[in-house]
């Protein structure tokens, strides 16, 4: 055991040293109160001790001290509420370019996958310097991917994506806990996560072996699944055209208005009509218990490739598939002016 | 003692509710509130000693970082039948369901409480619901944690969760009975004379905590039903492979449950709010400040639920709101911690038992309530959320703060309770174990947390192990502090002194009857003609028969 016992974990990602700065600053305050009530009631208990020469002096009250002792611990905790919602904010907006990495929780085990298509099992491997997005999803119950020494933690919940994301400064292995009780091997359900170089991460993913991208694994399973018998680029297809479909808002058949992001790819594919396009009928089969949630992701992954790879403007065709370009910048101010409709920050509702 | 001042030998009344009648009949079918309040005393010490001993065990396995003493199944079972067992069997009727039971019609000078069939049922429906825990602990036990998180507790664990639900939705009527049996009470059978704004503050904070029993106890039986009508039923409400959300459980359970957090510390609140003043012979100060400070727990406290859920995947938006509430939720608790202080304050102050505790309490509560402010922070309670940092603090707030509280409120009105007094030397050496081995046993955990040990852990790396140890030896500690009330309390029964009808020359109702108090309480309906905490003015009893 080491002689030198730490209080405080590694700082290993960019906004450590804040969360630390923000947690002494509350422990500060915390001491500080903690001490005052001590020493008072130490000092009243020896001064005001109860002998017989002396009466207690009966004193009612003062409105005066109570709105004292109102407003300052009120305007202390709003410059706390204030300091943490900041950093709040910062740690719930992956900034844009993020690298993308993909976790899978499953009673007891974390797998994740990189884009390139390499697969870890209780590790992950990233470079320093970049911020990364991870991408979480559970194929049972609620897990929680945690990672102290970047002081992240976002709940894994089985029914729609959730994010966390960090930018490793230090070199070096962390753990990586699971935080959500998830039952009975949750203590195992534990990993590590090893921050490299960049050079030395491009080494180990060159080193990695994958059965190709994520996007051509995923194209694989577009084939496999039969979706291209009905979503194809052609004004007959009975489904949607997929061509650029990702990130774009979609127009529902009750003349809602969704952006096509992970959340909205996923559930469309395991319940096809919750939410069907304007246009189309509900005849998709559910394909729930048949995709795996690695699976989902490959789909969504090359759907996202999909729009990149076909120079063609979105949308040139005639069906109601789709919005039309010309219709995309006011729908998207639309979008913006309702709260929560980010595609980072999906409220999860089922109409 | 306080008590060398009187003059004449205290003697035993001649009749009194303990002797009016006998058998276990007499007991089984009391409609006494005193005796259901004794009949509940005796019941939750029971689940306390079994919650105490799962926290032992707990303990025990964490000594070591490898899981050497039980199978991480069998761990997870201890710590959900811990929280169970504490949170619904102990904390949530501890001080409401016995002191309060005994007192509030003491209190404002009734003969009974509005309900007395009710509050006997009510103490019905708590066994009732206590013999379904243990029999889901003697069928294997239970492993979903105590706050049942779905879609684990829905359609994974294959444990007696169905048994163990039951006993809790058992124990929550038996909350909202008392609930309703108090505000009734409170309304209706006050003594003439005795006006809100002379109401002990103990029955304040009793009124206050009983509103959230009626109010919130509903809510959590509908959760929990609905979760076991997925589990059973395969109905779709939480699980999403049956087409629900499981956050939405979430919404729901804390809804209920961080109000719980109030039904269990504001009755101790009031205990300090008597205990203070008794012990400094002084008025409290600022009392309209603390009675309200309780009515607004009570009220924020309803909205403060989705701190719980800040990593949960809610959205950022509703996240502020709920931080910012949760900040204001911490101001009254100050504020009555500000005015117990000053209550001191040119007082006369003697330390006895209870006002030990009451000072442990301030201590430890404050501590308790500080270390809120760190989880209802959103960017801090990202990192410590989930981890022994959570752990420490409610323990800070339910052990040093509420059992601390019961542990002072026990003491003083046991003279009251059995018209006998407890040994003051062991009662103030066990305090002192207390709080010693209290400390040792959760500030460790704070520094644990923050270095990211997660909850719910059979087993740990082993750089974490220097604090657990601490911890682990610190609980050995508290359970002597815990061990020695129950003894020296047993023996006073037969060898205490006897206390006589006012022991400490307090000011309320329940010090002018007999020492135990008769069936009827009072031999005269008494007139209350002076305010609340009447010290100093003269040491006579302020009601004139």
């Amino acid at each position: 055991m080491q002689p030198n016992v730490p209080l405080f974990p590694e700082q290993a990602s960019s906004v450590a040293a804040h969360v630390d700065n923000f947690y002494l600053f509350l422990v500060l305050i915390t001491t500080f109160f903690s001490l005052l009530i001590a020493l008072l009631i130490l000092f009243f208990i020896i001064k005001y001790r109860k002998t017989p020469e002396r009466q207690a002096v009966q004193i009612h009250g003062s409105t005066l001290l109570e709105i004292v002792w109102t407003v300052i611990p009120l305007g202390i905790s709003m410059v706390m509420f204030v300091w943490g919602a900041v950093l709040y904010y910062h740690l719930q907006r992956p900034p844009a370019g993020a690298m993308e990495i993909y976790a899978v929780g499953k009673q007891w085990m974390w797998k994740f996958q990189h884009p390139g298509g390499q697969r870890e099992i209780n590790a992950l491997h990233v470079p320093t310097g970049r911020p990364i997005r991870v991408t979480l999803i559970s194929q049972d119950v609620i897990h929680d991917l945690f990672v102290p020494a970047f002081r992240v933690k976002m709940d894994v919940l089985p029914n729609r994506y959730t994010y966390v994301w960090f930018t490793p400064t230090q070199v070096g292995t962390y753990h990586l806990f699971c935080s959500q009780y998830c039952g009975t091997n949750h203590s195992g359900m534990v990993g590590e996560v090893t921050v490299m170089k960049p050079q030395d991460y491009a080494e180990w993913l060159a080193s990695g072996k994958a059965e190709g991208s994520l996007a051509s694994q995923g194209e694989k399973l577009f084939q496999e699944f039969g979706c291209i018998t009905c979503h194809r680029p052609d004004s007959g297809a009975r489904g949607p055209n997929l061509q650029g479909l990702y990130g774009r808002p979609v127009r529902l058949t009750d003349n809602r208005v969704v952006i096509a992001d992970d959340n909205y790819i996923r559930e469309s594919i395991l319940q096809p009509n919750a939410k069907i396009v304007n246009g189309f009928q509900p005849i998709m089969p559910t394909f729930q218990g048949v995709i795996s949630e690695e699976g989902l992701i490959q789909i969504t992954e090359y759907l996202k490739h999909l729009g990149e790879q076909e120079s063609q403007p979105l949308n040139n065709r005639t069906t109601p598939t789709q919005l039309r370009d010309t219709e995309v910048p006011s729908i998207q101010q639309e979008l913006e002016k309702q709260p929560g409709n980010k595609p980072a920050q999906q409220p999860g509702k089922k109409p | 003692m306080s008590t060398a001042v009187i003059t004449r030998k205290p003697v035993m009344p001649e009749k009194h509710y303990l002797n009016d009648n006998y058998g276990i009949r007499s007991w089984l079918l009391t409609k006494d509130h005193k005796r259901i309040a004794v009949l509940y005393l005796v019941s939750i010490s029971f689940f306390f000693l079994i919650g105490g001993f799962y926290a032992s065990m707990i303990r025990l396995q964490l000594l070591t970082p490898t899981a050497e003493l039980f199978q991480p199944d069998t761990y997870n079972k201890l710590f959900t039948m811990h929280g169970v067992n504490m949170v619904f069997f102990f904390l949530i009727p501890s001080i409401p369901a016995t002191i309060g039971n005994f007192l509030i019609p003491l209190m404002v000078g009734a003969k009974d409480l509005a309900f007395p069939k009710i509050n006997l049922l009510s103490w019905y429906l708590y066994m009732a619901g206590g013999c379904f825990s243990l029999a889901a602990l003697f069928s294997g036990g239970v492993d979903t944690g105590w706050t049942f998180y779905t879609p684990l507790s829905s359609g994974f664990v294959h444990t007696p969760v169905v048994i163990l639900v039951f006993g809790v939705l058992l124990a929550g009527f038996s909350s909202i009975f008392t609930g309703l049996n108090f505000i009734v009470t409170v309304h209706r059978m006050r003594a003439p004379g005795l006006t809100w704004g002379r109401l002990p503050l103990f029955v304040w904070s009793n009124y206050a905590a009983a509103l959230i029993m009626i109010l919130g106890t509903p809510v959590v039986a509908i959760t929990l039903s609905l979760m076991i009508l997925e589990r059973g039923f395969h109905i779709g409400i939480f699980d999403p492979k049956l087409g629900g959300d499981p956050v939405l459980f979430q919404h729901m359970f804390w809804f209920y449950s961080h109000p719980a957090v109030y039904i269990m510390i504001l009755p101790g609140m009031g205990v300090i709010s008597e205990l203070v003043p008794c012990f400094s012979r002084k008025r409290v100060f600022g009392y309209t400040f603390v009675a309200f400070s309780s009515i607004a727990i009570a009220v924020f406290g309803f909205v403060v639920w989705a701190h719980h859920m800040f990593v949960a995947g809610i959205s950022l938006y509703s996240a502020l709101v709920f931080s910012l509430l949760s900040f204001a939720v911490a101001i009254p608790s100050a504020v009555k911690i500000f005015n117990w202080t000053a209550t001191m304050y040119k007082g006369s102050v003697s330390l006895e038992t209870p006002m030990l505790y009451a000072l442990a309490f301030m201590g430890l509560f404050t501590i308790g309530g500080l270390t809120g402010l760190f989880l209802a922070s959103l960017g801090l309670d990202v990192h410590i959320h989930d981890t022994y940092f959570v752990v420490a603090h409610f323990h800070y707030v339910m052990v040093g703060g509420m059992v601390t509280a019961y542990m002072g409120g026990l003491h003083f009105w046991w003279p009251k309770i059995t018209g006998r007094m407890y040994p003051e030397g062991a009662a103030k050496l066990s305090a002192l174990i207390v709080f010693i081995g209290f400390n040792l046993t959760f500030f460790p955990q704070f520094i644990l947390g923050y270095l990211g040990m997660p909850r719910r852990y059979a087993a740990y790396p082993p750089e974490f192990q220097v604090f657990n140890v601490l911890s682990s030896a610190g609980a050995s500690i508290l359970a002597v502090g815990f061990i020695l009330p129950a003894i020296y309390f047993l023996w006073s029964l037969k060898y205490g002194e006897v206390a006589g009808d006012n022991p400490w020359k307090a000011t309320g109702l329940e010090w002018t009857t007999t020492s135990p108090p008769p069936t009827h309480n009072f031999h005269e309906t008494p007139v209350v003609t002076t305010g609340p905490y009447h010290y100093g003015v003269d040491e006579e009893v302020p009601v004139v028969h």
